[in-house]
Protein backbone atom coordinates (compact mmCIF):
# COMPACT_ATOMS: atom_id res chain seq x y z
CA UNK A 1 0.00 0.00 0.00
CA UNK A 2 2.62 2.30 1.06
CA UNK A 3 4.90 1.29 -1.82
CA UNK A 4 2.05 2.19 -3.86
CA UNK A 5 1.78 5.61 -2.77
CA UNK A 6 5.31 6.20 -3.35
CA UNK A 7 5.25 5.06 -6.57
CA UNK A 8 2.42 7.66 -7.41
CA UNK A 9 4.10 10.62 -6.16
CA UNK A 10 7.24 9.51 -7.42
CA UNK A 11 5.40 9.94 -10.59
CA UNK A 12 3.95 13.20 -10.22
CA UNK A 13 6.91 14.72 -8.75
CA UNK A 14 8.90 13.57 -12.01
CA UNK A 15 6.01 14.56 -14.55
CA UNK A 16 6.07 18.14 -12.76
CA UNK A 17 9.82 18.71 -13.08
CA UNK A 18 10.00 17.36 -17.49
CA UNK A 19 7.01 19.85 -17.97
CA UNK A 20 8.88 22.52 -15.73
CA UNK A 21 11.58 21.58 -18.45
CA UNK A 22 9.63 21.64 -21.42
CA UNK A 23 8.08 24.99 -20.39
CA UNK A 24 10.85 26.87 -19.33
CA UNK A 25 12.37 25.47 -22.80
CA UNK A 26 9.37 26.82 -24.14
CA UNK A 27 9.93 30.37 -22.61
CA UNK A 28 13.48 30.61 -23.47
CA UNK A 29 12.59 29.99 -27.12
CA UNK A 30 12.42 34.00 -27.45
CA UNK A 31 15.79 34.09 -26.54
CA UNK A 32 17.56 31.17 -28.43
CA UNK A 33 16.02 33.10 -31.42
CA UNK A 34 17.21 36.39 -30.81
CA UNK A 35 20.74 33.99 -29.83
CA UNK A 36 20.62 32.22 -32.74
CA UNK A 37 19.80 34.55 -35.27
CA UNK A 38 22.41 37.24 -33.73
CA UNK A 39 25.42 34.65 -34.09
CA UNK A 40 24.21 34.51 -37.70
CA UNK A 41 24.47 38.15 -38.76
CA UNK A 42 27.66 38.59 -36.26
CA UNK A 43 29.98 38.40 -39.43
CA UNK A 44 27.64 41.56 -40.91
CA UNK A 45 26.82 43.38 -37.82
CA UNK A 46 30.62 43.07 -36.69
CA UNK A 47 32.01 44.55 -39.48
CA UNK A 48 29.98 47.75 -40.47
CA UNK A 49 28.38 50.41 -38.10
CA UNK A 50 24.54 49.56 -37.31
CA UNK A 51 23.93 53.27 -38.50
CA UNK A 52 25.08 52.75 -41.88
CA UNK A 53 23.17 49.69 -42.34
CA UNK A 54 20.03 51.43 -41.88
CA UNK A 55 20.27 54.07 -43.28
CA UNK A 56 22.32 53.38 -46.47
CA UNK A 57 19.92 52.42 -49.65
CA UNK A 58 23.20 50.96 -51.84
CA UNK A 59 22.49 47.06 -51.88
CA UNK A 60 25.05 45.20 -53.73
CA UNK A 61 25.80 42.04 -52.13
CA UNK A 62 28.51 40.89 -54.96
CA UNK A 63 30.09 44.50 -53.81
CA UNK A 64 29.56 43.99 -50.16
CA UNK A 65 27.38 46.97 -50.06
CA UNK A 66 24.33 45.89 -47.78
CA UNK A 67 21.90 49.20 -46.94
CA UNK A 68 18.77 47.85 -45.71
CA UNK A 69 16.86 51.37 -46.10
CA UNK A 70 15.24 50.55 -49.26
CA UNK A 71 13.77 47.45 -47.25
CA UNK A 72 12.74 48.97 -44.25
CA UNK A 73 10.83 51.85 -46.16
CA UNK A 74 9.26 49.48 -48.75
CA UNK A 75 8.04 47.83 -45.49
CA UNK A 76 7.01 50.70 -43.85
CA UNK A 77 5.19 52.00 -46.99
CA UNK A 78 3.27 48.61 -47.82
CA UNK A 79 2.04 48.16 -43.90
CA UNK A 80 1.04 51.61 -43.53
CA UNK A 81 -0.42 51.59 -46.56
CA UNK A 82 -2.31 48.49 -45.94
CA UNK A 83 -3.88 49.66 -42.49
CA UNK A 84 -4.73 53.20 -43.92
CA UNK A 85 -7.13 50.63 -46.20
CA UNK A 86 -7.86 48.26 -43.12
CA UNK A 87 -8.26 50.38 -40.21
CA UNK A 88 -11.54 52.41 -41.40
CA UNK A 89 -13.74 49.59 -42.92
CA UNK A 90 -12.82 47.25 -39.76
CA UNK A 91 -13.77 49.74 -37.47
CA UNK A 92 -16.57 50.58 -38.76
CA UNK A 93 -17.92 46.70 -39.42
CA UNK A 94 -16.96 46.11 -35.68
CA UNK A 95 -18.69 48.68 -34.11
CA UNK A 96 -21.59 47.79 -36.34
CA UNK A 97 -21.84 44.18 -35.58
CA UNK A 98 -21.28 44.96 -31.77
CA UNK A 99 -23.95 47.45 -31.54
CA UNK A 100 -26.35 47.23 -34.51
CA UNK A 101 -26.39 43.75 -35.62
CA UNK A 102 -29.38 41.74 -34.82
CA UNK A 103 -27.01 38.37 -32.83
CA UNK A 104 -28.14 35.82 -35.59
CA UNK A 105 -25.91 38.24 -38.28
CA UNK A 106 -23.23 38.55 -35.61
CA UNK A 107 -23.24 34.52 -35.11
CA UNK A 108 -23.41 34.21 -38.67
CA UNK A 109 -20.22 36.45 -39.53
CA UNK A 110 -18.09 35.14 -36.72
CA UNK A 111 -17.24 31.76 -38.24
CA UNK A 112 -17.09 33.22 -41.64
CA UNK A 113 -14.47 35.27 -39.78
CA UNK A 114 -12.30 32.84 -38.05
CA UNK A 115 -12.52 30.67 -41.56
CA UNK A 116 -11.18 33.91 -43.62
CA UNK A 117 -8.51 34.29 -41.08
CA UNK A 118 -7.20 30.59 -41.89
CA UNK A 119 -6.67 31.25 -45.68
CA UNK A 120 -3.04 30.57 -46.36
CA UNK A 121 -1.13 33.88 -47.47
CA UNK A 122 -0.11 31.99 -50.82
CA UNK A 123 -4.37 31.94 -51.86
CA UNK A 124 -4.50 35.58 -50.50
CA UNK A 125 -1.11 36.46 -52.80
CA UNK A 126 -2.87 34.85 -55.49
CA UNK A 127 -5.73 36.32 -55.64
CA UNK A 128 -3.59 39.67 -55.67
CA UNK A 129 -2.02 38.99 -58.86
CA UNK A 130 -5.22 37.63 -60.67
CA UNK A 131 -6.85 40.25 -59.61
CA UNK A 132 -5.68 43.06 -57.55
CA UNK A 133 -2.30 43.59 -59.98
CA UNK A 134 -4.65 43.11 -63.21
CA UNK A 135 -7.39 45.66 -61.88
CA UNK A 136 -4.29 48.53 -60.60
CA UNK A 137 -2.52 48.20 -64.19
CA UNK A 138 -5.42 48.04 -66.24
CA UNK A 139 -8.01 50.53 -64.60
CA UNK A 140 -6.05 52.32 -61.24
CA UNK A 141 -3.32 53.06 -62.55
CA UNK A 142 -4.27 54.79 -66.23
CA UNK A 143 -7.05 56.90 -64.49
CA UNK A 144 -4.59 58.16 -61.75
CA UNK A 145 -1.98 59.21 -64.42
CA UNK A 146 -4.47 60.73 -65.97
CA UNK A 147 -6.21 63.06 -63.19
CA UNK A 148 -4.08 62.44 -60.11
CA UNK A 149 -0.42 62.76 -61.32
CA UNK A 150 0.50 65.81 -59.93
CA UNK A 151 0.82 63.94 -56.70
CA UNK A 152 3.87 62.78 -56.14
CA UNK A 153 2.87 59.78 -54.01
CA UNK A 154 0.34 58.81 -56.75
CA UNK A 155 2.55 59.72 -59.81
CA UNK A 156 2.62 56.49 -62.18
CA UNK A 157 6.47 55.08 -63.38
CA UNK A 158 5.27 52.20 -63.29
CA UNK A 159 3.27 50.44 -65.95
CA UNK A 160 2.91 47.01 -64.35
CA UNK A 161 0.68 46.51 -61.93
CA UNK A 162 2.79 45.15 -59.33
CA UNK A 163 3.13 47.81 -56.81
CA UNK A 164 3.18 48.89 -53.09
CA UNK A 165 -0.82 49.38 -54.06
CA UNK A 166 -1.41 45.96 -54.93
CA UNK A 167 0.86 44.68 -51.51
CA UNK A 168 -1.18 47.02 -49.85
CA UNK A 169 -4.31 46.06 -50.86
CA UNK A 170 -3.64 42.11 -50.43
CA UNK A 171 -2.42 42.89 -47.07
CA UNK A 172 -5.40 44.84 -45.99
CA UNK A 173 -7.54 42.20 -46.80
CA UNK A 174 -5.71 39.94 -44.63
CA UNK A 175 -5.84 41.60 -41.66
CA UNK A 176 -9.67 42.08 -41.81
CA UNK A 177 -10.42 39.12 -39.65
CA UNK A 178 -7.84 40.07 -37.34
CA UNK A 179 -9.08 43.84 -36.55
CA UNK A 180 -12.71 43.36 -36.65
CA UNK A 181 -12.28 40.15 -34.07
CA UNK A 182 -9.93 41.92 -31.80
CA UNK A 183 -12.08 45.30 -31.65
CA UNK A 184 -15.40 43.56 -31.77
CA UNK A 185 -13.88 41.64 -28.28
CA UNK A 186 -12.82 45.09 -26.87
CA UNK A 187 -16.34 46.43 -27.38
CA UNK A 188 -18.25 44.30 -26.21
CA UNK A 189 -16.38 44.24 -22.94
CA UNK A 190 -17.63 47.71 -22.30
CA UNK A 191 -20.32 47.69 -19.41
CA UNK A 192 -24.16 48.01 -20.79
CA UNK A 193 -25.10 50.30 -18.00
CA UNK A 194 -23.15 52.61 -19.38
CA UNK A 195 -24.20 52.60 -22.74
CA UNK A 196 -28.37 52.62 -21.00
CA UNK A 197 -26.92 55.59 -19.08
CA UNK A 198 -26.20 57.70 -22.12
CA UNK A 199 -29.35 56.54 -23.91
CA UNK A 200 -31.35 57.43 -21.04
CA UNK A 201 -29.53 61.16 -21.10
CA UNK A 202 -30.90 61.35 -25.14
CA UNK A 203 -28.50 60.18 -26.95
CA UNK A 204 -28.67 58.76 -30.19
CA UNK A 205 -27.33 55.72 -30.85
CA UNK A 206 -24.20 56.94 -32.76
CA UNK A 207 -23.37 59.90 -29.96
CA UNK A 208 -23.65 56.95 -26.95
CA UNK A 209 -20.66 54.93 -29.21
CA UNK A 210 -19.20 57.80 -30.08
CA UNK A 211 -19.10 59.44 -26.63
CA UNK A 212 -18.94 56.37 -24.58
CA UNK A 213 -18.35 52.79 -26.21
CA UNK A 214 -15.23 54.49 -28.37
CA UNK A 215 -14.08 56.30 -25.51
CA UNK A 216 -13.86 53.94 -23.28
CA UNK A 217 -12.47 51.42 -25.64
CA UNK A 218 -9.95 53.45 -27.34
CA UNK A 219 -6.61 51.11 -25.84
CA UNK A 220 -8.37 48.33 -26.91
CA UNK A 221 -8.87 49.43 -29.87
CA UNK A 222 -5.48 50.89 -30.66
CA UNK A 223 -3.76 47.31 -29.25
CA UNK A 224 -6.42 45.46 -32.29
CA UNK A 225 -4.83 47.72 -34.44
CA UNK A 226 -1.09 47.54 -33.36
CA UNK A 227 -2.01 43.76 -33.60
CA UNK A 228 -2.93 44.19 -37.18
CA UNK A 229 0.21 45.81 -38.35
CA UNK A 230 2.37 43.42 -36.46
CA UNK A 231 0.99 40.86 -38.45
CA UNK A 232 1.03 42.92 -41.73
CA UNK A 233 5.01 43.48 -40.94
CA UNK A 234 6.29 40.13 -41.36
CA UNK A 235 3.61 38.55 -43.85
CA UNK A 236 5.69 36.76 -46.56
CA UNK A 237 4.44 35.31 -49.17
CA UNK A 238 1.03 37.41 -50.17
CA UNK A 239 3.22 40.77 -50.44
CA UNK A 240 6.19 39.25 -52.59
CA UNK A 241 4.43 37.63 -55.05
CA UNK A 242 2.53 41.18 -55.65
CA UNK A 243 4.70 44.17 -54.88
CA UNK A 244 7.35 43.59 -57.91
CA UNK A 245 10.57 43.48 -55.83
CA UNK A 246 12.63 46.29 -57.28
CA UNK A 247 15.11 47.69 -54.60
CA UNK A 248 14.36 51.20 -54.19
CA UNK A 249 12.59 52.92 -51.72
CA UNK A 250 9.45 53.49 -53.24
CA UNK A 251 7.96 57.10 -53.90
CA UNK A 252 4.41 56.44 -54.52
CA UNK A 253 2.14 54.06 -53.99
CA UNK A 254 2.55 52.46 -57.91
CA UNK A 255 6.17 52.14 -57.08
CA UNK A 256 7.89 48.75 -56.82
CA UNK A 257 8.00 48.01 -53.11
CA UNK A 258 10.78 45.49 -51.82
CA UNK A 259 9.70 44.41 -47.93
CA UNK A 260 12.00 42.77 -45.58
CA UNK A 261 10.34 39.26 -45.49
CA UNK A 262 10.46 38.96 -49.53
CA UNK A 263 14.35 39.64 -49.16
CA UNK A 264 14.80 36.99 -47.23
CA UNK A 265 12.64 34.61 -48.85
CA UNK A 266 13.92 35.74 -52.40
CA UNK A 267 17.13 34.98 -52.07
CA UNK A 268 17.27 32.08 -49.73
CA UNK A 269 18.81 30.25 -53.02
CA UNK A 270 21.94 32.13 -53.84
CA UNK A 271 22.71 33.11 -50.44
CA UNK A 272 25.48 30.90 -49.66
CA UNK A 273 27.50 31.87 -52.44
CA UNK A 274 28.18 35.36 -51.72
CA UNK A 275 30.34 36.36 -48.81
CA UNK A 276 28.37 38.14 -45.73
CA UNK A 277 25.00 37.31 -48.32
CA UNK A 278 23.55 34.72 -45.74
CA UNK A 279 24.54 37.06 -42.88
CA UNK A 280 22.39 40.02 -44.38
CA UNK A 281 19.48 38.07 -44.56
CA UNK A 282 20.09 36.79 -41.21
CA UNK A 283 20.28 40.70 -40.40
CA UNK A 284 16.86 40.95 -42.09
CA UNK A 285 15.27 38.32 -39.89
CA UNK A 286 17.21 40.03 -36.52
CA UNK A 287 15.45 43.31 -37.61
CA UNK A 288 12.04 41.86 -38.58
CA UNK A 289 12.14 39.99 -35.11
CA UNK A 290 13.07 43.72 -32.96
CA UNK A 291 10.35 45.39 -34.91
CA UNK A 292 7.78 42.69 -34.34
CA UNK A 293 8.43 42.48 -30.46
CA UNK A 294 8.36 45.91 -30.18
CA UNK A 295 5.09 46.05 -31.13
CA UNK A 296 3.87 42.98 -29.38
CA UNK A 297 4.90 44.87 -26.37
CA UNK A 298 3.01 48.07 -27.00
CA UNK A 299 -0.28 45.83 -28.33
CA UNK A 300 0.35 44.28 -24.84
CA UNK A 301 0.51 47.65 -23.12
CA UNK A 302 -2.33 48.78 -24.44
CA UNK A 303 -4.43 46.19 -23.81
CA UNK A 304 -3.61 45.87 -20.28
CA UNK A 305 -4.59 49.47 -20.21
CA UNK A 306 -8.01 48.63 -21.84
CA UNK A 307 -8.51 45.64 -19.81
CA UNK A 308 -7.98 48.46 -16.54
CA UNK A 309 -9.89 51.31 -18.16
CA UNK A 310 -13.09 48.61 -18.71
CA UNK A 311 -13.43 47.11 -15.13
CA UNK B 1 -31.94 66.92 -36.54
CA UNK B 2 -28.94 66.95 -37.04
CA UNK B 3 -27.98 64.20 -34.90
CA UNK B 4 -30.86 62.29 -36.94
CA UNK B 5 -28.72 62.84 -40.02
CA UNK B 6 -25.45 61.74 -38.64
CA UNK B 7 -26.89 58.56 -37.30
CA UNK B 8 -27.83 57.40 -40.55
CA UNK B 9 -24.63 58.55 -42.35
CA UNK B 10 -22.68 56.58 -40.35
CA UNK B 11 -25.05 53.70 -40.07
CA UNK B 12 -24.72 53.82 -44.08
CA UNK B 13 -21.37 53.83 -43.80
CA UNK B 14 -21.26 50.62 -42.02
CA UNK B 15 -23.09 49.10 -43.65
CA UNK B 16 -21.17 49.78 -46.52
CA UNK B 17 -17.92 48.42 -44.74
CA UNK B 18 -19.46 45.58 -43.43
CA UNK B 19 -20.51 44.88 -46.79
CA UNK B 20 -16.76 45.71 -48.56
CA UNK B 21 -15.25 43.69 -45.79
CA UNK B 22 -17.25 40.71 -46.59
CA UNK B 23 -17.49 40.81 -50.42
CA UNK B 24 -13.70 41.13 -50.37
CA UNK B 25 -13.53 37.89 -48.56
CA UNK B 26 -16.46 36.01 -50.69
CA UNK B 27 -14.41 37.69 -54.08
CA UNK B 28 -10.94 35.84 -53.04
CA UNK B 29 -12.80 32.29 -52.35
CA UNK B 30 -14.68 32.84 -56.47
CA UNK B 31 -11.29 33.61 -57.84
CA UNK B 32 -9.61 30.90 -56.37
CA UNK B 33 -12.78 28.31 -57.06
CA UNK B 34 -13.22 29.78 -60.94
CA UNK B 35 -9.90 29.66 -61.47
CA UNK B 36 -9.10 26.16 -59.86
CA UNK B 37 -12.19 24.38 -60.75
CA UNK B 38 -11.44 23.60 -64.31
CA UNK B 39 -7.65 22.87 -63.67
CA UNK B 40 -8.50 20.20 -61.21
CA UNK B 41 -8.23 16.81 -62.28
CA UNK B 42 -7.95 13.33 -60.73
CA UNK B 43 -4.68 13.31 -62.88
CA UNK B 44 -3.59 16.65 -60.38
CA UNK B 45 -4.51 14.91 -57.24
CA UNK B 46 -3.40 10.98 -58.11
CA UNK B 47 -0.02 11.95 -59.55
CA UNK B 48 3.36 13.04 -59.13
CA UNK B 49 5.17 15.41 -61.93
CA UNK B 50 6.42 13.50 -64.78
CA UNK B 51 9.23 14.30 -67.04
CA UNK B 52 8.41 17.67 -68.45
CA UNK B 53 5.91 18.66 -66.33
CA UNK B 54 7.20 22.06 -66.23
CA UNK B 55 6.20 22.69 -69.53
CA UNK B 56 3.73 22.08 -69.42
CA UNK B 57 3.87 17.90 -69.51
CA UNK B 58 1.63 15.38 -67.59
CA UNK B 59 1.89 14.68 -63.80
CA UNK B 60 0.21 16.28 -60.87
CA UNK B 61 0.93 17.88 -57.57
CA UNK B 62 0.75 14.33 -55.21
CA UNK B 63 4.08 15.56 -54.22
CA UNK B 64 2.81 18.54 -52.87
CA UNK B 65 -0.37 17.23 -51.21
CA UNK B 66 1.92 14.27 -49.10
CA UNK B 67 4.45 16.46 -48.31
CA UNK B 68 1.74 19.00 -46.89
CA UNK B 69 0.59 16.31 -45.01
CA UNK B 70 3.42 14.90 -43.63
CA UNK B 71 5.24 18.35 -42.65
CA UNK B 72 2.00 19.55 -40.73
CA UNK B 73 1.15 16.09 -39.73
CA UNK B 74 4.76 15.72 -38.43
CA UNK B 75 4.59 18.69 -36.57
CA UNK B 76 1.38 19.17 -35.55
CA UNK B 77 1.80 15.64 -33.21
CA UNK B 78 5.12 17.04 -32.17
CA UNK B 79 3.54 21.10 -31.06
CA UNK B 80 0.25 19.00 -29.74
CA UNK B 81 2.66 17.20 -27.69
CA UNK B 82 4.59 20.08 -26.14
CA UNK B 83 1.75 22.40 -25.90
CA UNK B 84 0.02 20.17 -23.61
CA UNK B 85 3.52 19.59 -21.39
CA UNK B 86 3.51 23.63 -21.30
CA UNK B 87 -0.24 24.07 -20.60
CA UNK B 88 -1.02 21.30 -17.99
CA UNK B 89 2.65 22.63 -16.45
CA UNK B 90 0.66 26.34 -16.10
CA UNK B 91 -2.70 25.78 -14.95
CA UNK B 92 -1.28 22.58 -12.39
CA UNK B 93 2.37 22.21 -11.54
CA UNK B 94 3.48 25.79 -11.49
CA UNK B 95 3.46 27.37 -8.11
CA UNK B 96 5.75 30.01 -9.02
CA UNK B 97 3.69 33.25 -10.39
CA UNK B 98 6.30 35.25 -11.75
CA UNK B 99 7.76 32.22 -13.62
CA UNK B 100 4.32 31.63 -15.27
CA UNK B 101 4.17 34.94 -16.37
CA UNK B 102 7.40 34.41 -17.83
CA UNK B 103 6.20 31.74 -19.76
CA UNK B 104 2.89 33.28 -20.92
CA UNK B 105 5.00 36.66 -21.86
CA UNK B 106 7.40 34.67 -23.92
CA UNK B 107 4.55 32.73 -25.36
CA UNK B 108 2.80 36.09 -26.52
CA UNK B 109 5.75 37.29 -28.21
CA UNK B 110 6.61 34.07 -29.64
CA UNK B 111 2.72 34.33 -31.33
CA UNK B 112 3.67 37.39 -33.26
CA UNK B 113 6.93 36.37 -34.42
CA UNK B 114 6.36 36.00 -38.14
CA UNK B 115 6.92 32.59 -40.18
CA UNK B 116 9.71 33.92 -42.51
CA UNK B 117 11.69 34.27 -39.48
CA UNK B 118 10.66 30.72 -37.70
CA UNK B 119 12.26 29.49 -41.65
CA UNK B 120 15.18 31.54 -40.80
CA UNK B 121 16.08 30.28 -37.56
CA UNK B 122 15.34 26.97 -38.59
CA UNK B 123 17.34 27.05 -40.97
CA UNK B 124 20.29 28.11 -38.46
CA UNK B 125 19.01 25.37 -36.14
CA UNK B 126 19.90 22.89 -39.23
CA UNK B 127 23.17 24.32 -40.16
CA UNK B 128 23.86 23.78 -36.69
CA UNK B 129 22.73 20.62 -37.09
CA UNK B 130 24.63 19.95 -39.77
CA UNK B 131 21.26 18.97 -41.74
CA UNK B 132 20.33 19.94 -45.22
CA UNK B 133 16.65 21.27 -46.50
CA UNK B 134 14.60 18.00 -45.42
CA UNK B 135 11.03 16.99 -44.01
CA UNK B 136 12.44 16.50 -40.70
CA UNK B 137 13.74 20.74 -41.27
CA UNK B 138 10.39 21.74 -41.95
CA UNK B 139 8.90 19.68 -39.01
CA UNK B 140 10.91 21.85 -36.70
CA UNK B 141 10.30 24.95 -38.36
CA UNK B 142 6.43 24.21 -38.45
CA UNK B 143 6.35 23.06 -34.78
CA UNK B 144 7.85 26.28 -33.93
CA UNK B 145 5.38 28.21 -35.56
CA UNK B 146 2.17 26.14 -34.23
CA UNK B 147 3.34 26.15 -30.75
CA UNK B 148 2.31 29.60 -29.26
CA UNK B 149 -0.81 28.97 -31.62
CA UNK B 150 -2.00 25.71 -29.93
CA UNK B 151 -0.58 26.95 -26.43
CA UNK B 152 -2.65 29.76 -26.48
CA UNK B 153 -6.01 27.83 -27.78
CA UNK B 154 -5.56 25.47 -25.11
CA UNK B 155 -4.42 27.28 -21.96
CA UNK B 156 -7.31 29.05 -22.96
CA UNK B 157 -9.90 26.51 -22.76
CA UNK B 158 -8.12 24.44 -19.63
CA UNK B 159 -8.68 27.72 -17.92
CA UNK B 160 -12.28 27.27 -18.13
CA UNK B 161 -12.85 24.02 -16.15
CA UNK B 162 -14.18 25.18 -13.16
CA UNK B 163 -12.07 25.07 -10.08
CA UNK B 164 -14.57 22.93 -7.71
CA UNK B 165 -13.89 20.35 -10.41
CA UNK B 166 -9.87 20.73 -9.58
CA UNK B 167 -10.07 21.06 -5.94
CA UNK B 168 -12.22 17.96 -5.83
CA UNK B 169 -9.71 15.55 -7.20
CA UNK B 170 -7.50 17.02 -4.81
CA UNK B 171 -9.73 16.18 -1.99
CA UNK B 172 -10.16 12.36 -2.74
CA UNK B 173 -6.35 12.17 -2.71
CA UNK B 174 -5.46 12.24 -6.53
CA UNK B 175 -1.90 13.28 -7.26
CA UNK B 176 -1.35 16.66 -9.80
CA UNK B 177 -0.28 14.67 -12.36
CA UNK B 178 -3.59 12.59 -11.97
CA UNK B 179 -5.80 15.90 -11.55
CA UNK B 180 -3.98 17.24 -14.63
CA UNK B 181 -4.67 13.75 -16.89
CA UNK B 182 -8.20 12.45 -15.09
CA UNK B 183 -9.32 15.40 -14.93
CA UNK B 184 -8.36 18.71 -16.37
CA UNK B 185 -7.73 16.80 -19.95
CA UNK B 186 -10.30 15.08 -20.11
CA UNK B 187 -12.86 18.30 -19.36
CA UNK B 188 -11.35 20.60 -21.95
CA UNK B 189 -10.45 18.00 -24.60
CA UNK B 190 -13.25 18.93 -27.29
CA UNK B 191 -11.12 22.57 -26.50
CA UNK B 192 -7.71 21.02 -26.89
CA UNK B 193 -9.20 19.32 -30.76
CA UNK B 194 -10.23 22.60 -31.54
CA UNK B 195 -6.42 23.99 -31.04
CA UNK B 196 -5.18 20.89 -32.49
CA UNK B 197 -6.74 21.61 -35.79
CA UNK B 198 -6.38 25.03 -35.59
CA UNK B 199 -2.08 24.35 -35.95
CA UNK B 200 -2.86 21.62 -38.06
CA UNK B 201 -4.42 24.54 -40.35
CA UNK B 202 -1.56 27.07 -39.97
CA UNK B 203 0.68 25.13 -40.39
CA UNK B 204 -0.53 23.04 -43.53
CA UNK B 205 -0.94 26.77 -45.23
CA UNK B 206 2.45 28.12 -44.60
CA UNK B 207 5.20 28.67 -46.91
CA UNK B 208 7.37 31.45 -45.53
CA UNK B 209 8.92 28.85 -43.06
CA UNK B 210 9.36 25.62 -44.85
CA UNK B 211 11.05 27.71 -47.85
CA UNK B 212 14.62 27.32 -46.25
CA UNK B 213 13.73 24.56 -44.58
CA UNK B 214 11.86 22.11 -46.08
CA UNK B 215 13.02 22.53 -49.88
CA UNK B 216 11.16 20.95 -52.93
CA UNK B 217 10.77 18.01 -54.42
CA UNK B 218 9.04 16.21 -57.34
CA UNK B 219 9.14 13.10 -55.18
CA UNK B 220 6.64 11.56 -53.01
CA UNK B 221 8.42 12.16 -48.81
CA UNK B 222 10.21 9.18 -48.20
CA UNK B 223 12.83 10.33 -45.22
CA UNK B 224 13.03 12.57 -42.75
CA UNK B 225 16.16 13.73 -44.33
CA UNK B 226 15.17 14.48 -48.08
CA UNK B 227 13.59 17.29 -49.00
CA UNK B 228 9.68 17.29 -49.06
CA UNK B 229 7.32 19.24 -51.49
CA UNK B 230 4.30 21.15 -49.80
CA UNK B 231 1.28 22.76 -51.04
CA UNK B 232 1.95 26.54 -50.81
CA UNK B 233 5.14 26.27 -52.58
CA UNK B 234 3.40 24.70 -55.16
CA UNK B 235 1.10 27.22 -55.58
CA UNK B 236 3.82 29.98 -55.52
CA UNK B 237 6.67 27.99 -57.53
CA UNK B 238 4.13 26.90 -60.22
CA UNK B 239 2.79 30.32 -60.41
CA UNK B 240 5.92 31.84 -60.97
CA UNK B 241 6.78 29.77 -64.38
CA UNK B 242 5.84 31.50 -67.52
CA UNK B 243 3.87 28.69 -68.71
CA UNK B 244 0.19 28.93 -68.54
CA UNK B 245 -0.52 25.30 -68.39
CA UNK B 246 1.43 25.64 -65.23
CA UNK B 247 0.20 28.36 -63.83
CA UNK B 248 -2.97 27.17 -64.38
CA UNK B 249 -1.77 23.97 -61.90
CA UNK B 250 -1.33 26.75 -59.36
CA UNK B 251 -5.01 27.45 -59.54
CA UNK B 252 -5.75 23.75 -58.60
CA UNK B 253 -3.03 23.91 -55.82
CA UNK B 254 -4.36 27.10 -54.60
CA UNK B 255 -8.27 25.40 -54.39
CA UNK B 256 -6.79 22.03 -52.64
CA UNK B 257 -5.57 23.90 -49.78
CA UNK B 258 -8.14 26.02 -49.61
CA UNK B 259 -10.53 23.32 -49.41
CA UNK B 260 -8.12 21.48 -46.57
CA UNK B 261 -8.34 24.34 -44.46
CA UNK B 262 -11.75 24.59 -45.19
CA UNK B 263 -12.45 21.64 -43.71
CA UNK B 264 -10.13 21.61 -40.85
CA UNK B 265 -11.93 25.06 -39.73
CA UNK B 266 -15.62 23.20 -40.24
CA UNK B 267 -14.25 19.89 -38.26
CA UNK B 268 -13.14 21.92 -35.71
CA UNK B 269 -16.58 23.41 -34.82
CA UNK B 270 -18.45 20.09 -35.56
CA UNK B 271 -15.82 18.22 -33.30
CA UNK B 272 -16.48 21.16 -30.60
CA UNK B 273 -20.51 20.53 -30.50
CA UNK B 274 -19.97 16.70 -30.23
CA UNK B 275 -17.25 15.98 -27.79
CA UNK B 276 -18.82 18.84 -25.47
CA UNK B 277 -21.70 16.53 -24.36
CA UNK B 278 -19.79 15.28 -21.88
CA UNK B 279 -18.07 17.91 -20.00
CA UNK B 280 -19.10 19.28 -16.73
CA UNK B 281 -19.74 22.98 -16.65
Amino acid sequence: MLNRLRFRQLKDRSAGLAMAVVAGLAAALVMLIVVGLLTRSWPLLGSRPLGELLTSSRWSPQRGEFGFLPFILGTLWVTTLAMVLAVPPCLLSAIYLSEYAPRRLREAIKPLLDLLAGIPSVVYGLWGVLVCVPLIRNTIAPWASQRLSFIPMLAVDNPTGYSTLAGGIVLAVMVFPVIISVTQEVIRAVPDGLREASLALGATRWQMIKGVVLRRSLPGVIAAVVLGFSRAFGETMAVMMVAGNVVQAPRSIFDAAYTLPALIANNYGEMMSIPLYDSALMTAALLLLMIVMLFTFAARAALLRAVRRAA
Amino acid sequence: MGKRIEERIVQALMIVALVSVIGSLVLILATVLIQGLPALSLEMLTQVPSGGYYLGGGGGILNAISGSLALAGGATAISFVVSLAVVLYLQVFARDSRFIHLIRLSLDILWGIPSIVYGAFGFTLLLLLGLRASLLGGIIALALLELPIMVRGMDEVMSMVPFELKEASYAVGATRLETALAVMVRQSLPGLLTALLLGLGRGIGDAASVLFTAGYTDRLPTSLLRPVASLPLAVFFQLGTPVPEVQQRAYAAALVLTAITFLLSLSTRLLGRKLSRNVIR
